[in-house]
């Protein structure tokens, strides 16, 4: 792989990056129209540009864009979807998932990418709100969770949204367990 | 920005179509035309959305 760029105000590739990129690579169709949420510097949507005929990402973060951007992926700065109308056959997210106080809060963008709120998931609930208006019919989405998140807590969360979830991917690094969970529409629930 | 980009995108506060304005633009080997800089506009919000260095903002902005 080529090298890519970093940038001090953007979360580096790091053991969830590499779980959930694997779990892309055995996922992705040629034929997906694939859209990744808060891509940081771009390192999965970098890696599956030869692999999908259209693939964009989405990051809050401006430097996030710019390095993104650098590594050669199509981006556009905006929070979640909201920016977006158009429908996907795979939604990849590495979300803020560390349960943070808001005691520990610094306003930062490399903290940003890491505060999941005061019990992890508060930008996962607002993400799973809001899959449905872009998750093609037949689509998948790949999400990062970790045992800090609360793997059952975010099932549940997107089983209340009419969506069927199983996990796909996980590993264990020091004091979590990193799982990637593979997020589908209940069908017979429609 | 790709057009086939465009496309997709709305207005992130009325989900509204944006109205593309380019200032720069550059051919990718594909053939397909891709903005640097402009403006995408949402006409019921009446706000500016800026393309800038390739990369659209659609964050709400600050009028």
């Amino acid at each position: 792989m080529t090298e890519l760029f970093y940038h001090e105000q953007v979360y580096r590739p790091e053991e969830d990056t590499f779980l959930l990129s694997e779990a892309v690579m055995h996922e992705i169709k040629s034929t997906d129209r694939v859209i990744e949420i808060g891509t940081g510097s771009g390192f999965i949507s970098s890696g599956i540009r030869e692999r999908s005929e259209q693939v964009i990402a989405t990051d809050i973060n401006p430097y996030a864009c710019t390095t993104a951007k650098k590594n050669g992926v199509e981006v556009v700065r905006t929070d979640l979807f909201s920016g977006i109308c158009g429908t996907f056959d795979l939604v990849i997210f590495n979300p803020p998932y560390l349960p943070t106080k808001a005691e520990e809060r610094i306003d930062d963008w490399l903290e940003y990418a890491l505060d999941g709120g005061e019990d992890g998931r508060t930008t996962i609930q607002k993400f799973a709100e809001q899959l449905g208006s872009v998750l093609s019919k037949t689509g998948r989405c790949l999400i990062l969770i970790s045992s800090l998140t609360g793997t059952d807590e975010v099932r549940k969360i997107f089983s209340d949204l009419g969506f069927l979830s199983f996990i796909v991917a996980e590993k264990k690094v020091e004091d979590e367990r990193l799982y990637v969970l593979r997020v589908i529409r209940d069908l017979c629930r429609l | 920005m790709k057009m086939s980009t465009y496309e997709i995108l709305c207005c992130p506060v009325c989900k509204g179509d944006l109205e593309l304005k380019v200032v720069e633009k550059t051919v990718l080997e594909s053939g397909e035309e891709d903005v640097i800089e402009g403006t995408l506009r949402c006409q019921k919000c009446g706000v500016d959305y800026p393309i800038s260095g390739g990369i659209p903002n659609l964050l709400p902005q600050n009028k």
